[in-house]
């Protein structure tokens, strides 16, 4: 089973991948809202992708309130 | 009319499939232009059957299928009149919406929708009026109404509870949450996945293989497989108009209208 530190990695490079952004320039802590300049359809998005690759659902509304991809990893390791 | 283009939607035939292809900036928000395209449309339809064998709804705008009711619109144009003007223009949108609903529901060629991205309320309710969903895997589907105070208007309630268990009509409904793709093909709501944008391709090889059938026995098998719930359409519309009167849903409109956001989502 993933730890949290490796579910938050491949959280961040998915976004990095999804949004076209150097993995190197994005951070755990991050706002993804500010650092991606995406706004919350586009955050949708990335909720599609996430969901897919970890093969979970995640409720919008359990990550409504979060912006930093280790919360958001939080969310997600307590689907795994 | 073979053809038409609108200030939202345009559509065209081809060899007995039309393609209607929404097109509004920035998410094919249903207010008043895409209504009255929609009209155009549904008013089209019967001119059309005769050599008809399929029509493929899809959408040019990147952001999705529909992203549902234009709020903004609806919310400037509810505090422009007072009270009993607006309980009075909200009714007549919504039976004008549920009129074309049932319209496009009722027609006797094959109904497709190809959905990719988001496909909220009132898109939602356009892609059920269609006898077969395919989408995109990275599609979303969500009623998120009560979010507002609000249920689906355009005809959402009672077409999902024909397509799909209970269950999961109650949770869609009452979290207001959107689901993927996967787990909308898992319910039955979505017929048929396709790749990240392979939706249009999809349906079009669906309208291909629907097209091989006699027209005459494929129009009564579809009024036989999906009979329209009218009178409990009937009980929506008195049931969103009842809600819509109440102070609470034009203080959620207020909310979600100033929001900051450039696509700001609901609660």
């Amino acid at each position: 089973m993933r730890t949290l530190d490796q579910t938050t990695q491949e959280v961040v490079d998915l976004a990095a991948k999804h949004f076209n952004v150097a993995v190197g320039t994005l951070a755990p802590s991050d706002d993804f809202f500010k650092k991606l300049g995406i706004d919350s359809l586009q955050a949708l998005e990335l909720l599609s992708r996430l969901e897919n690759h970890f093969g979970i659902e995640l409720p919008d509304y359990e990550v409504q309130g979060v912006s930093d991809f280790r919360t958001l990893a939080e969310r997600i390791q307590s689907r795994l | 009319m073979k053809s038409f283009s609108g200030k939202a939607l345009r559509w065209e035939w081809r060899d007995g499939v039309v393609e209607l292809t929404l097109d509004r900036a920035p998410a094919n928000e249903i207010g008043t232009a895409m209504l009255a395209d929609l009209e155009q449309f549904a008013a089209a339809i019967k001119s059309l059957e005769a050599d008809t064998s399929a029509c493929i709804i899809s959408s040019a705008q990147k952001r999705g299928f529909s992203a549902g009711a234009d709020l903004r619109e609806l919310y400037h144009g509810a505090i422009a009149l007072p009270g009993k003007e607006r309980n009075a223009g909200v009714r007549d949108f919504v039976e004008r919406s549920h009129a074309v609903a049932n319209a496009i529901d009722a027609a006797s060629f094959v109904t497709i929708a190809a959905v990719h991205g988001v496909c909220f309320g009132g898109g939602l309710e356009l892609a059920l009026t269609c006898d077969v969903i395919v989408a995109d895997k990275m599609a979303r589907f969500a009623f998120p109404e009560l979010r507002l105070g609000l249920i689906p208007g355009f005809g959402g309630i009672p077409r999902l509870k024909r397509d799909l268990g209970n269950a999961f009509v109650r949770d869609l409904l009452l979290t207001g949450r959107s689901v993927n793709a996967t787990r909308a093909q898992a319910v039955g709501l979505v017929a048929q996945l396709a790749g990240e944008g392979e939706a249009l391709k999809v349906a079009r090889a669906t309208a291909a293989q629907i097209a091989k059938f006699d027209a005459t026995t494929r129009a009564i098998a579809k009024k036989f497989l999906k009979p329209i719930p009218y009178a409990e359409l009937k009980q929506e519309i008195e049931i969103f108009c009842e809600l819509f009167a109440r102070p609470a849903v034009l203080a959620a409109l207020k909310k979600f209208v100033e929001s900051t956001d450039a696509m700001p989502y609901l609660p």
